[in-house]
């Protein structure tokens, strides 16, 4: 165990090392099994891993002190628990098939080998984030984890709005940064602790719900939002869909952005010690998923609706993890990493089918061309939207029945969340009636091709994972580190699965009515809803806020230093000054003749006179000092 | 009968002025040379007749180190004349003006 933690991270790194020095060296298909193989050798310590913390290890173990000042001391050590064995799990197993899949999906990329080291780099970071056991660490990764989702949605950075998506990215995942660094600030400030158990076990030492905990984990929920796209800096995800479309379902679907998620399950003593901290975490992700499902129903491209649908499941998961449901949070997780995957990955065929081209309208007839892919979309649709049995059915109505059996507040969250249930539906199926239908939309003769079989098995087995998902007792396998979660009785389970199956039915029939049936209702709606439509499809308008608020007076800002304080200001100070001395100095320059015997008579004259001026104050001439 | 110390301090700022006086009126590098190294020799024997008066060593050593950096500057001086005159200047101090700028 004190050696299988080290080896899962070390695999990945040994791939990146590989790839980023030698991957342009090396035959494209060897550089791809490099990239695939360290995963998926992560993956098979993983699983060892795994089988020790199912007999009841919990492993924390320093490996090497990296830095002391004082008492101020940063150890390398590995927290391997129930939460973070499950996290490595998925992502190891998800990632080590997105890997795969990537091997066909990125075939013809002149950066090949470039993609696989960058997707590797990517692991290590994440791997690094949920095994650390300090907060140093946990912020390293963290970073890095932003590194390489920067580096991958820049991944083609000959086209300009990649470059801009990454920049962006990078931005809003900054600020999330600078949040967790002052939350550990506060930490070690009260506490004098960086470890987790330490922090754990002196969590209570502060006043409950005193400013400073509620602070601390305010903070943290910055870095939280940042990185897992909840509102308010939620931004960025949509935008990443520059990326390639493995990096979609590794870094924006399945693993980096549910990052903010591990975080505060990690952090779940200290959000249960500031119960308002906890509650900001339920109301954004409450809002988050009710507010990106509605812009999910308007949008055209289906990568952006995926990414939307990304947000809203994780809100999903904020939701859980702020009125204290962690184990549903952290099984919806388990199952939203399966069957996003999978969507994405389907996605991605059909893109590639489409010749890059992502407007679902300009989809069609899919089932003929690309069977495997028109199936597995299909499971993945039934299992996000909550269809009985699949793997979604289980996690989210987890997650609505613990909030509509909370009281007050947290009550209507639960019906937000139902709603947005309903919403999910709906705007699933509006994407697989359009872009999957029956009619041949484009009404030209493209031959549609399926994937190569490295690309369709990855994702069957994913759509397998989509199914069962939901039938793994993950509640009990962390009950190690939450407690025993709520148990429910039977006629609660039954009526609200029921309530929740009738809400995503309704979705289902609106959007088998509106873009199956017939369209034209559709484009009448979209007229009578007119304004309420392009408010939900320029995404309440919420970039264009932020260009107002934060762009736009920044530019101006800049703009105004560098025109106006650079020149005038700085520069003119410097210039002011040098001006001044070049004016004296011509009244000296004289002086300076480059005469070597002026110069030998102006030193004599000099000392003739020191001698002079000591003889004086000495009294030995005739005229007397001081008198 | 012992010279007096005044003697060889009267000898010494004869030879200083000399010296000096040579330094500001002669043109060739070489003479300017020489004129350096009489002055230097003045102070060393200044040094040397105190340090003989005061019954003390340290004029002497102070002449000793004079001497040392004497010679050193010689060898660097004379390499710089050489220099100036192989660059084909004139033997001439006050057209060695290049550091005015």
């Amino acid at each position: 165990m004190e050696i299988l933690a080290p080896l899962v991270l070390l695999a990945p790194i040994a791939g990146f090392v590989v790839n980023a020095l030698f991957g342009r060296l090396l035959p494209r298909r060897v550089a791809g099994w490099v990239g695939a193989g360290s995963i998926g050798l992560a993956f098979v310590f993983a699983l060892l891993v795994f089988s020790q913390v199912l007999g009841g290890q919990k492993v924390d173990q320093t490996y090497f002190t990296w830095w002391q000042s004082g008492d101020f001391n940063v150890p390398f050590n590995l927290y391997v628990d129930a939460l973070s064995t499950l996290m490595v799990l998925v992502i190891t197993g998800v990632g080590f098939l997105i890997h795969v899949y990537s091997i066909g999906y990125m075939r013809d990329d002149p950066g090949y080998s470039r993609f696989f080291a960058y997707m590797n780099l990517f692991v290590f970071s994440m791997l690094l984030l949920v095994l650390s056991g300090n907060l140093v660490w946990l912020i390293i990764g963290w970073a890095m984890v932003g590194l390489s989702s920067y580096l991958l949605i820049g991944f083609w950075f000959e086209r300009r709005s990649a470059v801009l998506a990454a920049r962006k990215a990078f931005v809003m995942n900054t600020i999330g940064d600078i949040g967790m660094v002052f939350a550990a600030f506060l930490i070690f400030l009260n506490l004098r602790v960086l470890d987790f158990q330490d922090l754990f076990n002196r969590v209570h030492q502060l006043p409950k719900g005193g400013a400073v905990i509620t602070a601390i984990c305010l903070l943290l929920l910055v870095g939280a939002v940042a990185k897992s796209a909840q509102l308010p800096l939620h931004t960025w995800l949509p935008d990443a869909m520059e990326g390639p479309t493995p990096v979609s379902a590794l870094i924006h679907a399945a693993t980096m952005v549910t990052a903010g998620v591990y975080l505060v399950a990690r952090m779940h003593l200290l959000y249960d010690w500031a119960p308002t901290a906890a509650a900001t975490v339920a109301v954004i992700g409450g809002v988050t998923a009710f507010f990106a499902a509605t812009i999910g129903t308007s949008q055209v491209d289906i990568k952006r609706i995926l990414a939307y649908s990304t947000m809203s499941q994780i809100g999903y998961m904020f939701l859980a993890v702020g009125i204290g449901a962690y184990t549903a949070g952290m099984f919806h997780f388990m199952t939203h990493a399966f069957f996003k995957a999978l969507l994405f990955l389907a996605a991605g065929n059909v893109i590639h089918a489409f010749h890059d081209d992502q407007d679902i309208r300009h989809m069609g007839n899919v089932r003929a061309g690309l069977p495997i892919t028109f199936w597995t979309f299909l499971i993945g649709t039934l299992s996000i939207s909550g269809f009985p049995l699949f793997a979604g059915f289980f996690s989210k109505d987890e997650i609505i029945r613990a909030a509509l059996n909370a009281t007050g507040g947290e009550f209507w969250l639960g019906v937000l969340a139902l709603l947005t249930a309903g919403l999910t539906a709906y705007y699933m199926f509006r994407l697989f009636f359009t872009a999957f239908g029956w009619e041949w939309l484009a009404h030209d003769d493209r031959h549609l091709h399926e994937a190569l079989p490295v690309q369709t098995i990855p994702i069957v087995i994913l759509a397998g994972g989509a199914v069962v998902a939901g039938y793994i007792p993950v509640a009990s396998f962390l009950t190690p580190v939450f407690g025993r979660a709520v148990e429910v009785g039977t006629a609660a389970f039954i009526g609200l699965a029921a309530l929740s199956v009738l809400v995503a039915l309704v979705g289902f029939a609106v959007a088998y009515l509106l873009h199956a049936r017939r369209p034209e209702l559709a484009v009448a709606w979209r007229t009578r809803l007119g304004p309420i439509h392009a408010l939900v499809e320029h995404k309440y308008y919420i970039d264009e806020l932020y260009d107002r608020l934060f762009v736009r007076p920044g530019l101006a800002l800049a703009r105004f230093l560098n025109d106006v304080v650079e020149p005038r200001v700085i520069d003119g100070a410097v210039n002011a000054v040098a001006a001044a001395v070049m004016v004296e100095a011509q009244d000296v320059r004289g002086i300076q003749t480059g005469r070597v015997r002026s110069y030998a008579l102006v030193t004599l004259g000099g000392a003739v006179g020191v001698l002079v001026i000591v003889a004086w104050y000495l009294g030995y001439l005739p005229w007397k000092f001081g008198a | 009968m012992p010279v007096p110390a005044s003697t060889f301090l009267l000898l010494s700022a004869v030879l200083f002025t000399l010296g000096a006086i040579g330094f500001m009126v002669r043109r060739n590098p070489l003479v300017v040379f020489m004129c350096i190294e009489l002055m230097l020799n003045a102070v060393n024997l200044a040094f040397a007749a105190m340090s003989r008066y005061l019954n003390s060593l340290d004029g002497v050593v102070f002449a000793f180190l004079v001497i040392t950096v004497a010679a050193a500057e010689v060898v660097v001086g004379i390499a710089i004349i050489v220099q100036v005159y192989r660059a084909g200047r004139q033997m001439d101090v006050d057209e060695l003006d290049l550091m005015k700028e």
